[in-house]
């Protein structure tokens, strides 16, 4: 029996503007794994950067736009712990309309971040391909702690044969951005993203896999600035890529 | 040395270019972070534990006002005198009341958190009271007129060489770094002050609500002789420091010392049940329980956050945390500090005063996975930020900017025209978008010409 799996892209709003190969890449995952993509017309910011800041009342009528937007959805997937994070937990903190709070429930249970929809719910953890490099994985704070994904994307790397893949020191250290945090107090934050650096650079990897295009804009950067090797991808286009799609 | 929360930001700017103390810092947490998980790693009842912990607390904050009741009556009971204090300044008077019916003149002080917080040293001293702090840490923070930069290692911020030179500077006896004879020094300058001393203060770890004891645990055996030596031993104790029971409190015992410092137990585990009950000259003749208020019964009037109260001060969440690890514990402006001291100060401190603490993490929630309570700080930080914000004293800059926002997120369409235009900007520009302090030592992302939604079309089109 071959189920035919539909599903919504969510793309926030980093990966629209700055990173839109890895949501394409995500994309043609999805497809070679037999998904059927619908992109939602409409679709704006899930709202956790002015969550994050206090802002709740400013969100409230976004999260409501969110909602309506996507709860008649079989499945929503996004490329980003955090902002599904926003969505399927901390959309609960938000006074919304009493007539969306079901639909809140049912969206919070149908949004996924990428690596979870492929492993938990297609179950598919080895896809394959080829990538003879060595890698490493940056733990995001959100989609490990809030989500709890962690080993979904570890086996998705260890599925391609021959992929050098190495633990960098601590891999789940915060990298330092934490969205409005990172320009609140940016020499803490280029602190602790340095100290990021530091640790990917001592592995060894020549590609610094995470799964948050926001994570990876942060290490990159600094990566960059600073001439050191190692080069960031985000697992979506490491997936496309080890693949040819 | 007065520090101000307000001042967070100046603090950790300065805290970050000091080299010594971040080296101090992170020596000190990396090492405490792997006895502790030496210790999880072969306790197979941990989580079950934390599960116990966070229940029993629970339990006992959700029906403070019984509790403490039925822990005075109990004290009392035990023939301990039991004081309440709204707030600092209540509990000072009170303390200098025992003192002056005492005829007090010098008071030996084991470590507490409490009395920092309603600033009792300086007040004493003022009053002509010597007081001396007796836990070795906490003296050297003393004689610098430092406050702790930790909850449980309030020196942690300063290296063996530095407190030669501060035994060197502050005491005239010889540099040395050697730990056993800086310690000598320090025993020799304090057993003296025990011996004499009219009065001994401490803090509180548990107070256990159905035998009406107080415990203090340690490791320099400094509270025992504060508690004990002396004729008169007051206790000071927030009124959330209660446990419900004396068959719990082994949970809470293993919970501490194992988070703290990675220690299966403290070396020494205090149990102050009331004075001496009989004329055998041994332990206090009077033991007072100062229940200090300010400001906690505000905090539990909110459901959420009174999980904050359920902090029993272990500083598992300071080290682990990669902010603290950065900057120490001085940073925060506070005596409670670290991701737990963040959700603290607003609350204590007010959101003015407090109005930087909630922002001063990344909410990364490595405290609530280290927290022996599983309180969920960076949830707790979110509702504190809203807070700040609910009370005007977020920047007007940054609330025009969100409401503009917000308006765009309603309308795709002006969304889209919006996000269009910082592009188009940042190629006039030549890439160097402008983002102050962000981009000091970080290259910035590339704004794409045409975005997904746009690309997506394009490969859909492209495909049929």
């Amino acid at each position: 029996m071959t189920v035919i799996m539909r599903v919504a892209l969510f793309v926030p709003c980093l990966s629209e503007h700055l990173y839109p190969k890895a949501a394409l890449d995500m994309v043609k995952v999805l497809r070679h794994v037999g998904a059927e993509i619908e992109y939602v017309e409409g679709q704006t910011c899930c709202g956790q950067p002015a969550f994050n800041s206090g802002y709740r009342k400013d969100i409230i009528p976004v999260a409501e736009r969110f909602i309506e937007l996507f709860s008649d959805k079989d499945a929503i997937v996004a490329p980003s712990g955090s902002c599904v994070a926003m969505v399927r937990k901390f959309y609960f903190d938000l006074d919304i309309r009493p007539a969306l709070v079901e639909a809140r429930k049912r969206l919070a249970g149908r949004i996924y971040e990428f690596t979870e929809y492929l492993v938990d719910v297609m179950g598919r953890d080895a896809l394959g391909g080829s990538f003879p490099h060595t890698v490493t994985y940056h733990d995001s704070c959100h989609l490990n702690r809030e989500l709890g994904i962690n080993v979904q994307p570890r086996t998705l790397i260890r599925g391609i044969p021959d992929i050098d893949f190495v633990e960098m020191g601590m891999p789940d250290l915060c990298c330092g951005f934490g969205g409005t945090f990172s320009y609140k107090f940016p020499e803490l934050s280029i602190a602790m993203v340095a100290r990021k650096c530091r640790l990917i650079e001592a592995s060894g990897a020549e590609y610094c896999i995470g799964a948050d295009s926001s994570c990876l804009m942060n290490i990159e950067g600094y990566l960059r600035k600073h001439g050191m090797k190692a080069k960031t991808l985000h697992i979506a286009e490491l997936l496309a890529e080890s693949l040819g799609l | 040395m007065e520090l101000r929360a307000s001042e967070t930001k100046q603090y950790i700017k300065k805290a970050l270019k000091d080299d010594a103390v971040r080296d101090a810092v992170d020596k000190a947490t990396q090492t405490a972070l792997a006895k502790r998980a030496e210790k999880v790693a072969i306790n197979p009842f941990w989580e079950e534990l934390r599960k116990l912990g966070h229940a029993a607390k629970r339990g006992v904050v959700e029906r403070l006002d019984e509790n403490l009741a039925r822990f005075e009556t109990e004290c009392r009971n035990n023939g301990m005198t039991v004081h309440w204090a709204r707030d600092a300044a209540e509990a000072r008077s009170i303390v200098l009341g025992i003192a002056r019916d005492n005829n007090v003149r010098t008071v030996v002080k084991s470590k507490s958190l409490t009395t920092e917080e309603i600033h009792l040293n300086k007040f004493l001293i003022n009053e002509g009271i010597e007081t001396l702090e007796t836990d070795l840490g906490e003296y050297i923070v003393q004689l610098l007129d430092q406050i702790p930069s930790h909850l449980t290692a309030p020196a942690l911020h300063l290296t063996r060489k530095d407190v030669g030179r501060i035994f060197h500077e502050k005491l005239g006896v010889e540099y040395t770094e050697v730990p056993t004879e800086l310690l000598a020094i320090a025993r020799a300058k304090l057993r003296e002050k025990f011996l004499a001393a009219d009065m001994g203060i401490s803090g509180v770890n548990f107070g256990v609500v159905d035998s009406g004891c107080c415990v203090i645990l340690e490791n320099e055996c400094n509270a025992r002789l504060s508690v004990g030596v002396p004729k008169i031993h007051v206790a000071v104790m927030g009124i959330e420091k209660l446990v419900p029971s004396f068959d719990l409190l082994p949970v809470f015992l293993k919970l501490l010392p194992v988070s703290a410092t990675g220690q299966k137990q403290t070396v020494y585990v205090n149990i102050v049940g009331g004075p001496q009950r009989s004329r055998s000259g041994e332990g206090p003749e009077q033991v007072h329980v100062v229940l200090l208020d300010n400001g906690r019964s505000k905090i539990l009037a909110d459901p959420q956050l009174r999980e904050t109260l359920f902090c029993i001060r272990c500083g598992a969440c300071l080290n682990t945390c990669p902010i603290y690890q950065q900057v120490g514990g001085h940073a925060y402006g506070w005596v409670y500090m670290g991701p737990i001291g963040a959700t603290l100060i607003p609350q204590y401190l007010g959101t003015h005063e407090g109005r930087y603490a909630p922002f001063t993490s990344s909410l990364c929630g490595a405290c609530r996975q280290i927290c022996p309570m599983s309180i969920d700080i960076p949830h707790h930080l979110l509702k504190l930020r809203n807070r700040v914000v609910e009370a005007g004293e977020s920047m007007a800059v940054e609330r025009a900017g969100i409401a503009v926002w917000a308006f765009l997120a309603k309308h795709p369409l002006l969304y889209r025209l919006a996000t269009w235009f910082p592009g188009r900007f940042q190629k006039l520009l030549k890439g160097s978008f402008p983002a102050p302090g962000y981009s000091a030592e970080r290259a910035l992302g590339r704004f794409d010409d045409k975005g997904f939604r746009k690309r997506f079309l394009e490969l859909e089109k492209n495909s049929r």
